[in-house]
């Protein structure tokens, strides 16, 4: 059963009649052609289908298109501003933060969407004192990243990677 | 994945209207949950009524001195609320240890309630199990089952509840409030999820087409000195093998009232009614605690793959307890 949605991606209003069926990550990439977002486990357990929904990150493969009429998404190639990468995006590159890359759109996503969350004062897992703000060090980082998996193991520069995008 | 209809809900009581008057239909909230069991072929609804963008999103003080949750809040919201931080943070801790951020950014309140068991075997559609298919068997009794259940399960199905939100609000005493086709009723939440008995298929007490629209907790000054603690195979993103929510009132050593829920022991959040009891007037230290632990296990019956969850979970109890209680030192 079909449903026209539009979309507001990367800052382009994209309209594009969907099934039902069809779940955000797969709406981007073969309604859209938008193919930053990577399919990876297509259960919401890697992390590599990372978007800004609204502003916040979440797994694009468990949100149903059809369901986000109307919303705002920003994907790993939507960060990046007339004047050159996002911050973010340089600092993976500059800390060599991923060797294949096929999390990296995901790690990128997550990890801007995660320090609003440190921004707005949310605390995590490891946070000890939960009513004050939270002081982003790299266990605080590797907490609130562990939703998105590198299976080649680029973990320490992507932690390095965020810090310095955080201090930046 | 089977098609289905979908419709945007307009107000809660259409939204019940709708499901109730359709065997076929299903909510959707946040979807973390009900989308992947549509692509693994567990559910195949005719028609998803979105419930997601309904306005019952507030986190609100109560009269009384509780709080109250609207069931489309998000599971990380919930957690960052400054309500809950102070009043509550044995539940910011529980929400803070499951899932990844992405996941408690779209997970819903309700949703968190009623998302089902992760045993392998009810998320394979090509083996018995008798959650997803009364009478089929169950794969996990003789199988993998070192996730399973140690207390309430049956020969029908030893799957247990995967939520940490859930285990938190049951050691608060939480309610939950219902909208259904006749109306609104409050439940308490130890009451909504049931032990499997000869229906496993059947999660919770609720009616088909009722929904969950708020959870309430009580006022609960004691609940600032609560903590939750949760043991699995990874430091962060994984199920509870064993987890505990406490909250401690002390009197002197003297325990006043002692809240305690485990989780990844069976098919429902346990409140350790048992333990409790036995610990409310007794003298706080390592002998009280081991011996709470111990009776509310007495009941434990193990599988195969499980029987280092009942030591697990009498340890994981005894520490939470000693740190409430501000006990240092090495165990016993």
């Amino acid at each position: 059963m079909d449903a026209d949605i539009t979309l507001r991606v990367d800052g382009s209003a994209r309209s594009c009649t969907v099934d039902t069926r069809t779940t955000l990550l797969d709406a981007l990439r073969e309604r859209l052609g938008v193919q930053s977002p990577k399919k990876g486990c297509d259960h919401g357990q890697c992390g590599a289908c990372t978007v800004l929904l609204d502003g916040r990150r979440i797994v694009s493969c468990l949100v149903l298109a059809v369901a986000q009429d109307g919303a705002e998404v920003t994907t790993a190639q939507g960060l990046a501003g007339p004047e050159g990468l996002h911050p973010m995006q340089s600092a993976f590159v500059d800390h060599d933060g991923f060797q294949c890359g096929y999390c990296t759109p995901g790690q990128i996503c997550s990890a801007v969407g995660m320090l609003d969350e440190v921004k707005a004062g949310h605390p995590s897992h490891v946070t000890e004192d939960l009513t004050g703000d939270p002081e982003l060090t790299d266990e605080e980082i590797r907490e609130r990243m562990s939703g998105n998996l590198c299976r080649c193991g680029a973990y320490v520069n992507i932690v390095a990677a965020i810090r310095e995008a955080a201090s930046s | 994945m089977m098609p289905f209809e979908y419709e945007q809900a307009q107000d809660p009581a259409g939204a019940v209207a709708t499901v109730t008057g359709r065997p076929g239909a299903a909510f959707l909230a946040g979807g973390t949950n009900l989308v992947d069991h549509l692509k693994l072929g567990i559910a195949g609804p005719d028609l998803l009524v979105d419930v997601s963008r309904l306005p019952l999103d507030a986190v609100e003080p109560t009269p009384d001195g509780g709080v109250r949750i609207g069931t489309n809040v998000r599971n990380s919201d919930l957690a960052a609320h400054p309500l809950v931080r102070e009043q509550y943070p044995v539940l910011t801790q529980a929400l803070l240890a499951g899932a990844s951020g992405q996941l408690r950014n779209a997970a819903t309140t309700g949703g968190n309630l009623l998302q089902r068991t992760r045993c392998v075997y009810f998320q394979d559609v090509t083996t018995p199990c008798n959650k997803r298919e009364p009478g089929a068997g169950c794969s996990a009794i003789d199988g993998y089952n070192r996730y399973h259940a140690v207390l309430g399960a049956s020969e029908h199905c030893v799957a247990v509840h995967p939520s940490d939100m859930a285990v938190a609000m049951t050691a608060l005493g939480a309610d939950v409030v219902v909208l259904g086709a006749a109306g609104e009723r409050t439940v308490p939440l130890i009451d909504l999820h049931r032990l499997p008995g000869d229906s496993p298929g059947r999660d919770t007490i609720l009616e088909h087409g009722e929904l969950i629209t708020a959870v309430q907790l009580p006022p609960l000054p004691m609940a600032r000195r609560s903590t939750y603690h949760k043991v699995r195979d990874r430091a962060s993103y994984a199920f509870a093998l064993v987890s505990v929510a406490a909250a401690l009132d002390l009197d002197g050593d003297t325990v006043r009232d002692v809240r305690i829920a485990l989780g990844g022991v069976a098919h429902k959040p346990w409140r350790a009614s048992r333990a409790e009891e036995m610990l409310r007037g007794a003298t706080a230290g390592e002998e009280a605690f081991v011996a709470a632990a111990e009776a509310e296990l007495e009941a434990a019956r193990t599988l195969s793959e499980n029987g280092f969850k009942v030591p697990m979970a009498r340890n994981t109890m005894v520490a939470v307890l000693r740190r409430l209680a501000g006990i240092t030192g090495d165990a016993s």
